[in-house]
């Protein structure tokens, strides 16, 4: 257990000084969720006064949507790496090394974490400079940015499993659009729930992605239900688990087409 | 962990009488999705200590066999032990016993020659001082000292292939797979490559596992080799023995002068021993049973024509004569036909 941990690190170490080395790609990931909060957030100002939209602020309700919705695209973007590896035949030269699966997936898993804690932390600063207000205070951001985290490893993690069934970027690009796209919209991140179609609202209870807004925004509010928030951070847990499961199992599935 | 990293094979220095192989491959088949049918029955034995080249056109199943024995892929059926462990069965013990250079570099070009290294060497386990004395010590056998803070992209491919075999001996390996080392290489860094080899083998013990599509290095680096086409073993021997199965050698006559083509070959078709004549120009060739013996009667048959004779060479066959004879084609036609193919495996 320690060395799969211990193991896991080292390869967390590999893609944090990759970043490191490229820290520009930290302000790119940053342009779009910066569009969607100055430029949607003002565009839809007036959302709000839609009788039955529940916040008095659209920056404060838009601001969860967007920190979850980056994250889940983030993640998608995670088996770039993974067939890059693969390309370059670094991914082999582990796999013949006593380096475990579980390991491989892990280091790139914690990356991944990482990077969305961060990528969170900076698009909530944005959404308070912008005008948002949490009256849940730092205990409603770090839930928020941890059930954020939890998504964006689902997410990240079949994209790896994805990469290293299809090994073309092409191909799991797409299939990540045509996946994340549609669940960022089938659910509360840009409108309240209450004024949503009947089967949006369907939906959306099945949408992972739904489930960290909703939590994240309970978690900010002035009296959070920490019933709901555990109960759906509960979920993302298990749904992250499996599909760590998954992207560990597609390394067997790689190994039998090399 | 610790144990298994202070064990140094000892093959080399004083093997044992009775040693058991280095690698054995036993009626190894493996077929691709979509039919491919890469290996056939492969079988081999490799002694400990020693280089054992696997030669074969491109396409021939030489990479497959290297993924069977390294872990990366497994046989559809046939056996394979590395050190003496079974391939299938234990697959967690051989990646210790083994070190790999694919045929692919597997350098992460994001990171320094000193990264990769301290990577590879913490992922078998390697740390503190230890890590370090170690990783400096690549870095510098393989010259690469000056480079290794700098990012490998960088990197010539020479330099790469060295951080390549740096990296697959960083745990001290018993069994080092090379596959087409020298592929892409310009003269000199495949000539680099080739003293590392033999160094490795000769003075390390470390018994060496070459595939190689290149005649000239399996002849010059394999104690024995083992000749695939097709997923098959279709000759194995050292390279001595494997040429001297084919009768005789090559003679290679240059005449002073253009001589006439009928009397010449009339005259050397009666020696006994002597066939194919053939003449072109002033050059004359032959294969002959032996060289050594057929020489002196062939310059007599033709100074007693009247013909001056201004050189004399005599070649013993070479692996390209064997492989003609195994595979039934050239080996350049092989390896054409194969790449033309895009079929590398």
């Amino acid at each position: 257990m320690t060395t799969a941990i211990a193991q896991s690190w080292h390869m967390t170490t590999r893609h944090l000084r990759f970043l490191s080395r490229q820290p520009w790609l930290i302000s790119i990931s940053l342009v779009q969720p910066v569009i969607w909060l100055l430029l949607f957030g003002q565009l839809f100002k007036r959302v709000v006064e839609i009788p039955g939209f529940a916040a008095g602020s659209y920056i404060t309700f838009l601001t969860p949507g967007v920190v979850v919705m980056t994250a889940v695209f983030s993640g998608g973007w995670a088996g770039m790496g993974v067939i890059s590896d693969i390309d370059r035949g670094v991914t082999d030269r582990f796999l013949v090394s006593p380096v475990r699966r579980g390991a491989l997936t892990g280091g790139m898993l914690i990356y991944q974490g990482l990077v969305s804690i961060g990528q969170s932390t900076i698009i909530v600063a944005l959404g308070l400079a912008a005008g948002a207000r949490f009256p849940g205070g730092a205990l409603g951001v770090v839930s928020l940015i941890l059930v954020t985290m939890l998504v964006n490893l689902s997410f990240a993690s079949l994209s790896i499993a994805l990469s290293l069934l299809l090994r073309k970027e092409e191909s799991v690009i797409a299939v990540v659009q045509f996946l994340a796209l549609p669940l960022t919209f089938l659910g509360a991140g840009f409108m309240d729930a209450r004024l949503m179609p009947g089967w949006i609202q369907a939906v959306a209870h099945y949408n992972p992605f739904n489930w960290a807004i909703e939590a994240g925004r309970r978690a900010l509010g002035a009296s959070p239900d920490w019933g709901f928030v555990l109960t759906r951070g509960g979920w993302l847990l298990a749904l992250a688990l499996v599909c760590w499961l998954l992207a560990t199992m597609a390394f067997r599935s790689y190994q039998r087409s090399v | 962990m610790s144990n298994f990293l202070e064990t140094h094979p000892s093959a080399g220095n004083d093997p044992a009488p009775a040693s058991p192989p280095a690698i054995e491959a036993r009626q190894l088949v493996k077929t691709y999705p979509g039919g491919v049918r890469a290996l056939r029955g492969l079988d081999f034995t490799v002694e400990p200590g020693t280089v054992f080249g696997l030669l074969g056109p491109n396409g021939a199943g030489k990479s497959t066999t290297v993924k069977i024995l390294t872990t990366l892929s497994r046989p559809d059926s046939g056996s394979a032990s590395v050190a003496g462990i079974d391939v299938v069965e234990r697959p967690d013990l051989v990646r210790r016993a083994i070190g790999c250079v694919a045929q692919r570099s597997g350098v992460d070009l994001e990171a320094t020659g000193r990264e990769n290294l301290t990577l590879q060497a913490r992922v078998y386990g390697l740390r503190g001082r230890e890590l370090g004395r170690r990783v400096n010590g690549l870095l510098d056998r393989f010259n690469l000292g000056e480079a290794a803070d700098r990012i490998t992209k960088t990197y010539s491919g020479g330099m790469r292939r060295k951080l390549d075999v740096a990296l697959g001996l960083v745990h001290r390996p018993q069994v080092l797979f090379l596959d087409e080392p020298t592929t892409g290489l310009d003269p000199e860094a495949r000539a680099d490559m080739w003293s590392e080899i033999t160094r490795l083998a000769h003075e390390e013990g470390i018994t060496v596992l070459l595939t190689t599509h290149y005649l000239e290095e399996a002849d010059r680096l394999a104690r024995r080799l083992a000749i695939v086409d097709n997923g098959l073993v279709v000759a194995a021997g050292t390279p001595e023995e494997l040429k001297s199965e084919l009768r005789g050698d090559a003679i290679h006559v240059e005449l002073g002068e253009p001589g006439p083509d009928g009397p010449v070959r009339a005259a050397l078709d009666r020696l006994e021993g002597v066939h194919e004549v053939m003449l072109e120009g002033r050059t004359l060739r032959a294969r002959v049973d032996r060289g050594a013996t057929a020489v002196p009667l062939v310059l007599g048959a033709l100074e007693s024509r009247g013909l001056a004779v201004a050189a004399v060479t005599i070649a013993r066959p070479s692996l390209d004569d064997v492989y003609l004879r195994y595979a039934g084609r050239a080996f350049h036609e092989a390896d054409q036909a194969q790449s033309s193919n895009g079929g590398r495996r």
